[in-house]
């Protein structure tokens, strides 16, 4: 096995061991980034250097007999919607091309203090606004397992890297599903954490009440690992939940038996891909071979959550990108005579079409005289969708539904706006209730990865994380590689 | 037709953004394309039913008046696209 496709747990052993040091590791990764990153593009911004002076940090810590952390030495990759501070944090936009954070988010300081490898900055939707990264400013991001598909979004570039060895875990971020959507499209785990588990201070705001960060990694334990050190309240973010956070990897146990699945029937339905739809039943014949109980339920509201997202994220995206105004940092359009043009002009050219349409879209929804039809009448129906899960969750422990209700289509931009937002329907849903939900690689079509999500209580990652380390270790679906590159 | 091209200039305009001319009409067939779907939350009742701005049992979330570090004047002006004399430079607003 090349040092460039192990977890998170293997490499710790090594470099604990002193098998392999965290700058021979480090190096490797680069090797195979060089060897790649011209076919994939998962990268916006490498820091080479810096990372390799952190990894000889970390060697002389083990060289010195001090016990390190399980991710130290390890290194990953930061969605570039997450501040670092020194290393440039675009989001995928010309408004950012060029920031230079004075600032680490709190997850990059909890990172930093277990002793980590930061690769670099990863391509993503700009603003994390879409399904496919093709809407990156810099470059559209390639699904290794087919270079003629789309990764996913808006975290392509975080499951793309972990797919095609780029990386051995990453940081995406996740509103509507651009954490496990992705990491669906890429075979790999991807988990968005309860609203409140991360803090969100310096993670570029596009919906405050929806955004939430998270892991994607090769296996469910890796996942538990990175969960493990990103966890926790923080007074910089109001939203921070003050409660303990568990040792998420003593959740991974081989269990599910008397556990209660629920199988909500709103996401079998129409625009569900018959064969993703057969991967994801055999998992649940294989969870009820297991023990499991599986509960046939309903969530009435689930048709109405796409298009509630598509008025409440743009609201909260037209409020939080409105500090984007030429003044203090971003892009400037330098001719502008007066201050009002210079504002109009540098946000006409700083954002592309995408994030323009959401940003109107919420101005409108907002607006004097429709704020009542759209905006309010959203939030109403939030409610009805969260009553939904909190009925669903007095019938079972966990939900399972299919992550995306396809496969990784071609990168063609041929999908009008409205078709690629009904495709989020299997993963926005959790985000306006606030839950955990993980995506678990669970089988393949036509060569693609089939991802299945699992849907949390508030607050129960461990649940979730114990029902997808039991499937992950009755299967070897984690452990297929995608086909880039030539190496098997 | 929810919005005419008429109506998108001017959610342009309280956005600080334009619409290309030639973009306008593409620009407003997908606007409306969304809002027309946005009519199926009409077929649903929510007389009474609390709006939910956000999911978490928090509110009033402060912390104890103790003075911390904040940004320096050199740290604020790192990014910044024009500046003069420690402060952001912005073309003339008052003529």
């Amino acid at each position: 096995m090349e040092l460039y496709k192990s977890t998170i747990h293997e490499l710790h052993e090594l470099l604990v061991n002193k098998k392999i040091s965290s700058v021979e590791l480090t190096n490797a990764l680069y090797e195979r980034i060089d060897q790649v990153e011209d076919q994939v593009k998962a990268y916006v911004t490498l820091d080479k250097e810096n990372a390799l002076a952190q990894a000889a940090k970390v060697d002389a810590k083990i060289a010195a007999g001090e016990t390190i952390k399980p991710l130290a030495g390890v290194p990953g990759a930061i969605k570039d919607n997450i501040s670092t501070k020194g290393l440039r944090t675009t989001c995928s936009s010309k408004m950012l091309e060029n920031l230079n954070p004075i600032y680490d988010a709190h997850v990059i300081k909890n990172l930093r203090a277990d002793d980590t490898i930061f690769l670099g900055k990863t391509n993503m939707d700009e603003f994390a606004m879409g399904s496919t990264t093709e809407s990156s400013f810099f470059k559209t991001t390639c699904n290794p397992w087919n270079l003629t598909r789309v990764p996913g979004g808006s975290s392509g570039g975080s499951a793309a890297a972990i797919a095609a060895g780029e990386a051995i875990w990453t940081l995406g971020s996740d509103t509507g599903g651009s954490i496990r959507q992705p990491a669906s499209f890429n075979g790999c785990v991807g988990i968005k954490p309860t609203y409140g588990r991360v803090s969100r201070y310096g993670c570029v705001a596009f919906a405050s009440s929806l955004d939430q960060i998270g892991p994607i990694t090769r296996d469910v334990t890796d996942a538990a690992i990175v969960l493990n050190t990103i966890c926790g309240v923080d007074g910089h973010d109001s939203t921070s939940l003050p409660v303990e956070v568990p040792d998420f990897t003593k959740a991974l146990k081989q269990d599910v038996k008397g556990l209660k699945i629920g199988l909500p029937k709103e996401y079998f339905g129409a625009g569900l891909d018959p064969k993703v739809e057969s991967e994801i039943s055999k998992a649940v014949e294989q969870y009820r071979a297991m023990g499991a109980e599986i509960v046939e339920l309903s969530l009435p509201h689930t048709e109405y959550a796409v298009i509630t997202y598509y008025i409440i994220a743009p609201a909260e995206a037209s409020a939080n990108l409105a500090r984007f105004d030429g003044v203090r940092y971003g892009h400037r359009n330098m001719n502008a005579t007066s201050a009002p043009e210079m504002t109009t002009l540098s946000r006409t050219e700083g954002f592309g079409s995408e994030v323009q349409r959401r940003i109107m879209l919420g101005t409108y929804v907002l607006s004097s005289g429709y704020y009542d039809a759209y905006y309010k009448k959203a939030m109403q129906v939030r409610t009805l969708i969260r009553r939904d899960f909190e009925e669903a969750f007095k019938q079972c422990d966990v939900l399972l539904t299919p992550t995306s209700p396809v496969v990784a289509y071609p990168i063609d931009g041929k999908m009008d706006p409205l078709s690629i937002y009904l495709l989020d329907v299997c993963t926005i849903p959790v985000n306006l209730a606030g839950l955990p939900g993980i995506s678990v690689p669970c089988g393949f079509v036509d060569g693609m990865p089939v991802g299945m999500q699992l849907i949390g209580k508030p607050l129960d990652e461990e649940t979730i994380l114990r029902a997808a380390y039991t499937f992950e270790q009755a299967n070897d679906y984690h452990k297929v590689i995608a086909p880039i590159g030539g190496d098997k | 037709m929810k919005v005419t091209e008429k109506d998108v200039r001017y959610i342009a305009g309280l956005s600080r953004l334009v619409i290309p001319e030639n973009e306008m009409e593409k620009f407003t067939e997908q606007f409306n394309q969304i809002l027309n779907y946005a009519d199926i939350l009409q077929k649903i009742d929510t007389t009474g039913i609390e709006p939910t701005a956000h999911v978490i049992p928090l509110s009033n979330v402060l912390r104890e008046d103790v003075v911390e570090n904040s940004v320096s004047n050199e740290e604020a002006l790192k990014n910044a696209p024009a500046v003069h004399n420690g402060g952001f430079k912005v073309p003339r607003v008052i003529e």
